[in-house]
């Protein structure tokens, strides 16, 4: 007999009781565009995942390799619609596999301000870099860049404010700001009474041709850490206090024949991330002896990949991701955030196939050199989504 | 105070709005790109998101893309979903109120077209079908002449400073257009009746208009690739009740429409499918000319 909880209950009478009138509707409707991400898959690691870490870097929470065998990812619902002629708004909300509720973005964003403006509040994925405001069922492999789990905590998405203004000329130049609660990683504790971290970003793009597009972006992350958690974070975790500065370079490079991407297309993508953190760092915060020093550290990392169509449905892409320690300096706590002399790097290859463009099966095998024993990963990911026709991200 | 504010805006933000002498206008397609020009002549300066060799369902919203539509005046798109995979996030990544849904500067064709095809029952399990119907709908010409009248009304209210001359553009143009679809129906009366098998139902529209069968279709359902099984079946209708040809627009891949050609022993018809499909295809009249010339053409004669 299943059981469920009512949390549960009432996230599927949810689900089911908006989707339902959305696919039936056949004439205009005001109901909100609604769609639902699945996801799943087998993994298989030859080593064990909760033993993963990446030496000198203190890793959040959720930023591992993932469950080892049959797992369901999260269950993604996502409600949008134009609020009125003012504002769009924008909701994902994610049932965990542990079933629970998470809200993952939701925010509103003005349509009507002049002069190119824009402005967006709520919960949402940072603008900064180009990975980071796709989400995880938009990315191209399964698992995130070794780079963003080591300086992003996986991904950047805060509460906040977002402010864009795109120029007005014939080329395609975007400058943003966000300030943030500074809830997430890489600041923690929503430090400086809730305005934590605050971010820069400048993107330019275009066309070369009609076969080629590109888009290179710059951004920057200042953010305060009030006891930002990290290692073991349900039985022993440590502790950071103290500011973290990020720097993102990214770029994206797609090609398509005549810009038709329809048989063949290919897309090469690449960041470079690098963090500067100046503060105190507490080894085993809970512990009964825990120890605390001054911390410094400058480090870098960063991925390239690409990924080409080579039929109609058909994907194949490589990957790889390196990070280095250029300098820690952690008084007392060094033994606990040694690298050991190795800087952790990964390679992988994927292969996808979609059946249609609401569909997906992917095939990824990894390389983990995280730790300096390697681990070989595969992983077999299925990705659909139900209900409104979402739009693609460049 | 006020000729500074001016300044600032001239300087900074309003450049484009004070500096405008010509209307920018966004089209999503060539022959709305192809149609504006018709109503606004040198009036508009207008670009066209997508190209001929562009499968309009299935490009990005790219930067290039959003810096064009930053600036437009005025968008015109076919709607009806046609545009569902990128339109709705370029119009937000664009920052320009103009053109949101439900301004006067956002302009949807499928809105003065009767579509066809309404599914009694969207479930995609169908393929990509659109809710709103076939949004294919420039296919007819007669279609154009109602999107030309609508366009012609929103260009007025846009830029009503040159609403009178945006009238009589499109007076001389109905004009010259209805007597061009008299012309193309009486050169294409020959192809009445006639059995086709289409490559995508990008051609409900046409066939309509011209009163063509559709024999079969090789896509199994809509925007899915056509398998070798399907076309197998495809093959072994077509010895049942033959048809005469085998029409696939110009973006299309060629290989699904020459596999079946081939065994089948039918001519395949290369549609420019829009202005700008073939060198020839240079505007909306002789998109049609050309398109009825290789119909007729594909005939036994």
């Amino acid at each position: 007999m299943i059981t469920r909880s009512p949390r549960q209950t009432l996230a599927l009478t949810l689900a089911a009781g908006l989707a339902a009138p959305a696919a039936s509707a056949t004439a205009p409707s005001f109901n909100p565009d609604v769609s639902l991400i699945l996801s799943g898959s087998f993994s298989r690691f030859s080593r064990d995942p909760d033993s993963y870490a990446l030496p000198g870097f203190p890793l959040a929470a959720e930023t591992g390799p993932g469950e080892q065998g049959l797992s369901l990812a999260e269950s993604e619902l996502v409600l949008s619609a134009n609020i009125d002629p003012w504002f769009f708004g924008y909701f994902t909300g994610a049932v965990t596999p542990e079933n629970e509720f998470e809200v993952e973005e939701a925010y509103i964003q003005t349509l009507a301000l002049p002069a190119g403006v824009r402005v967006k509040a709520g919960r949402f994925l940072s603008g900064i870099g180009y990975l980071n405001e796709l989400h995880p069922h938009a990315w191209d492999f399964v698992d995130a860049p070794l780079a963003y789990r080591a300086f992003l905590g996986g991904q950047l998405g805060d509460d906040g404010v977002q402010i864009t203004w795109l120029a007005p000329g014939a080329g395609y130049v975007q400058l943003g700001g966000e300030w943030l609660r500074g809830e997430s990683y890489p600041a923690g504790g929503a430090a400086r009474d809730g305005r934590g971290t605050a971010t820069a970003f400048a993107r330019v793009g275009g066309d070369a041709g009609a076969s080629h597009s590109y888009r290179f972006g710059l951004s920057h992350i200042r953010a305060r850490a009030d006891q930002r958690l990290s290692g073991d974070i349900e039985d022993a975790p440590d502790a950071f206090d103290g500011k973290a500065r990020v720097t993102v370079a990214d770029f994206v490079w797609k090609w398509a024949p005549g810009g038709n991407p329809v048989q063949t297309n290919f897309k090469l993508q690449g960041e470079y991330l690098w963090r500067r953190e100046d503060g105190e760092f507490t080894v085993d915060v809970n512990g009964v002896a825990p120890g605390m020093d001054d911390y410094r550290s400058n480090q870098t990392g960063w991925y390239l990949q690409t990924v080409y169509q080579f039929m109609p449905r058909w994907r194949a892409g490589l990957r790889h991701d390196r990070l280095r320690t250029r300098d820690l300096d952690a008084g007392a706590n060094a033994a606990a955030l040694d690298t050991g002399g190795h800087a952790p790097r990964r390679s992988a290859a994927m292969l996808d196939f979609s059946p249609s463009e609401f569909s997906r099966v992917r095939l990824q095998f990894n390389r983990d050199t995280s730790q300096p024993e390697a681990d070989n990963q595969l992983m077999l990911q299925y990705l659909t989504s139900l209900g409104a026709h979402g739009a693609h991200r460049f | 105070m006020k000729p500074i504010i001016r300044l600032l805006c001239a300087a900074l933000l309003c450049a484009p709005a004070l500096a405008q002498a010509r209307l920018d206008v966004f089209a999503c397609e060539p022959e709305w790109q192809a149609l504006v020009q018709e109503l606004a002549g040198a009036r508009a300066r207008v670009v066209s998101a997508t190209t001929a060799l562009q499968d309009p369902h299935r490009i990005e919203a790219r930067p290039s893309l959003i810096a064009q539509l930053r600036r437009a005046d005025l968008l015109v798109c076919t709607g009806a979903g046609l545009e569902a995979g990128w339109l709705p996030l370029l119009l937000r990544e664009s920052a320009n109120p103009a053109v949101q849904p439900g301004r006067p500067g956002y302009v949807e064709a499928a809105g003065f077209v009767t579509l066809r095809d309404v599914p009694e029952r969207v479930d995609r399990a169908h393929g990509d079908v659109h809710a709103e119907g076939n949004p294919h709908l420039h296919t007819d010409p007669r279609n154009i002449a109602r999107v030309a009248a609508g366009l012609a009304e929103r260009l007025a209210a846009v830029d009503p400073a040159n609403a009178a001359d945006y009238g009589a553009r499109h007076a001389d143009f109905a004009r010259r257009w209805q007597a061009a679809i008299a012309r193309w129906e009486r050169e294409a009366a020959v192809l009445r009746d006639q059995p086709v098998v289409f490559q995508h139902k990008s051609w409900i529209y046409l066939a309509e208009w011209l009163v063509l069968r559709e024999a079969a279709v090789l896509e199994p359902l809509p925007g899915v690739p056509p398998s070798v099984t399907h076309l197998a079946a495809v093959l072994d209708g077509l010895r049942a009740a033959p048809a005469r040809m085998i029409v696939r627009a110009a973006y299309e891949h060629p290989r699904p429409a020459a596999w079946l050609a081939q065994r089948a022993q039918l001519p395949v018809v290369v549609l420019p499918y829009t202005v700008g499909g073939d060198p020839a295809a240079g505007d909306l009249f002789a998109l049609f000319d050309l398109t009825i010339a290789r119909l007729r053409a594909a005939l036994p004669q």
